[in-house]
């Protein structure tokens, strides 16, 4: 099982991110399962969601605790929870920022993580080129493709299409191809 | 056809498959998304020949929905929490009335202090109420368990209340096969109801009964829900000759057959549970579990013959007597009353609290080495409990609990994980 945390805030498609992220991972064939951390979720608030992919069926129904794979949706929200909580040693660190490890002044609480499975993307900035919108969801998920291998990113797209068909969705593929490709090519 | 969706949402698609003439809602979290989802396929032209009904509250839902039923329309809605407390009486009447109308309740506890998180104490509080009570495990019995509830519910005419915890299922995307129209209209036959109200043949339902056969109307009610413990059983096994799955039913079991301890619970905890008790067998534990698919009626007979091997039981339950202890242990302990067996009661995953595998772990090892309380309160802050006694016994004023608790541990837990 692969276990999935994505942490954000309210109005930032942190659920929707996860949810498009088992429509992906079912597209391929894998059982998935996504749910939030049903807070009383509200713009701007913290906001939590998971995603499981495993090759038989999911049971478990615990918040996860220990991610193979932590998804920041806001660099802001590490002055304001414990957002590493749990996170493996083997596990991969997805962040949405212009910025580097340093310049967040995370680097400590990174260290113990592979360097190749720590990555910054850009993702609002991305979204706000092809969607318009500062809704860094699915850049990320093309982004997560990339580093982590657990999916394709055709899959991904094909998600994003699922669950935001026609304009919407075509701006928000292109912004997940080009945070897929910013992250091949570190 | 398999699907990547939210539990919400295929409720929503297997209640449409079902044909439901009048669908009348007010929307409450974690409900909202069913009623949503079934106002876009009225609107949409999927669902067709039904009215759906906005109504102004929840005791206004239920009672469209006792009118509609009682014209003959197969009737629909859907609540949780302090909804179904503002429709009780309406509760009581539709099962008085002999009115088969399904209603969801997406789990949710009940206030105050006010919390919009998981547990079941708002269905439990409607035990007594008359209605068939089943509880899902899996969004997949989620959507088995509504189309099955229809057929024994007109089978019976008693209506049915189907449970499934609010956002651990409702708000939880999974891999769901929602069945084909043509499967569901094969199961489930047009509605023909036992009694209907018709303008051109007049008849009076909900007589005025004194004590000379108020008694006898009551003991009616409960001969029809012992009938039910044979009727829950055919209709599951219906379903399954068609749809090719095991769904419904009085109980379900996991591991039992040689288990020396089993857990007693209902709902969507199984799934963690089945895990640790996965990984305890591995280590050479015997623990199985039994599932209360049905609550209402209540599956006695069927609860004996799964445990009845077992040295002891332990009942996991989302909800609190106050005053008591636990209401499902309390059912499962005088149906288990002549057995020679231990149970233990252990209340847990109170609003919205997650009940981890590690919680579980150290539950169920406490409980096979017999160290378990009579009535156990599942991750109990003690520490936290005792200080606000400790204030409330010695302060002038020490003021509310809930208030003062939150101040004592310093968070508003609301986003935390």
């Amino acid at each position: 099982m692969f276990q999935i945390r994505i942490h954000g805030r309210g109005g930032q498609g942190v659920v929707s991110g996860a949810e498009m992220l088992s429509v992906a991972a079912f597209l391929e064939d894998r059982h998935a399962q996504a749910f939030p951390s049903f807070g009383s979720e509200r713009m701007g608030a913290p906001v939590v969601a998971f995603c499981r992919i495993d090759d038989k069926e999911i049971r478990l129904r615990e918040p996860i605790l220990e991610p193979d794979a932590l998804i920041v949706q806001d660099p802001t929200l590490f002055q304001a929870i414990d957002v590493f909580a749990g996170l493996r040693d083997d596990g991969y660190l997805l962040i949405n920022t212009g910025r580097t490890i340093e310049e967040l002044g995370i680097g400590d609480a990174v260290d113990h993580l592979q360097a190749d499975r720590v990555c910054t993307v850009p993702a609002t900035e991305l979204a706000l080129k092809y969607v318009k919108r500062p809704v860094p969801n699915a850049a990320l998920l093309g982004a997560f493709a990339a580093i982590s291998g657990r999916i394709t990113l055709d899959a991904v797209k094909k998600a994003i299409t699922e669950k935001f068909p026609g304009k919407v969705g075509e701006g928000n593929i292109a912004a997940a191809s080009a945070a897929y490709e910013a992250v091949k090519a570190n | 056809m398999l699907q990547q969706t939210e539990g919400s949402h295929a409720v929503a698609e297997a209640v449409a498959l079902c044909r439901p003439e009048v669908i009348c809602a007010y929307p409450i979290t974690p409900q909202t998304h069913i009623v949503e989802g079934l106002g876009e396929l009225v609107k949409g032209g999927q669902l067709e020949n039904c009215e759906y009904i906005n109504v102004e509250s929840e005791f206004a839902a239920l009672s469209v929905a006792i009118g509609s039923s009682a014209a003959g329309a197969r009737s629909y809605t859907a609540t949780a929490s302090q909804g179904i407390l503002y429709m009780a009486e309406a509760v009581y009447n539709a099962s008085g009335l002999g009115l088969p109308i399904v209603m969801t309740v997406g789990n949710r506890a009940i206030g105050a202090p006010i919390n919009i998180w998981n547990d079941q104490t708002d269905s439990m509080s409607m035990r007594d109420a008359g209605w068939i009570q089943l509880y899902c495990e899996s969004n997949q019995q989620a959507v088995d368990v509504h189309i099955q509830a229809f057929k024994i519910a007109e089978a019976i005419s008693l209506p049915v209340m189907v449970c499934m915890d609010g956002f651990i299922l409702t708000h939880c995307y999974d891999r769901i096969d929602v069945p084909e129209q043509a499967q569901v209209d094969q199961f489930l036959p047009p509605f023909e109801p036992r009694q209907a109200l018709d303008p051109a043949d007049p008849v009076s339902i909900g007589a005025m009964v004194g004590p000379e056969a108020f008694t006898e109307v009551r003991y009616l009610a409960h001969h029809k829900q012992m009938e039910a413990l044979e009727l829950i059983p055919k209709v599951a096994e219906e379903f399954k000759e068609i749809f090719g799955r095991d769904s419904g039913g009085l109980i379900g079991e996991y591991r039992t057959e040689d288990a020396e301890t089993i857990v007693v619970t209902l709902g969507s905890v199984i799934g963690t549970m089945q895990e640790v008790i996965d990984e305890m067998r591995d280590a050479g534990e015997k623990i199985g579990a039994v599932t209360l698919r049905s609550f209402r009626p209540f599956p006695s007979a069927a609860l004996r013959a799964a445990v009845g091997h077992a040295k002891r039981v332990i009942i996991f339950e989302k909800c609190l007597a106050v005053g008591i202890g636990g209401i499902v242990s309390n059912n499962v302990r005088m149906a288990l009353s002549e057995n020679d067996l231990a149970t233990y009661s252990v209340i847990g995953g109170l609003g919205g609290r997650p009940v981890t595998r590690d919680s579980l772990r150290r539950l169920f090892k406490a409980g096979v080495a017999d160290e378990l309380d009579p009535t156990h309160f599942l991750d109990l802050q003690h520490d936290v409990v005792n200080r606000q006694i400790e204030r409330s016994s010695t302060g002038h004023r020490p003021g509310p609990d809930a208030e003062n608790i939150l101040r004592d541990i310093g968070i508003v837990a609301a986003a935390k994980i």
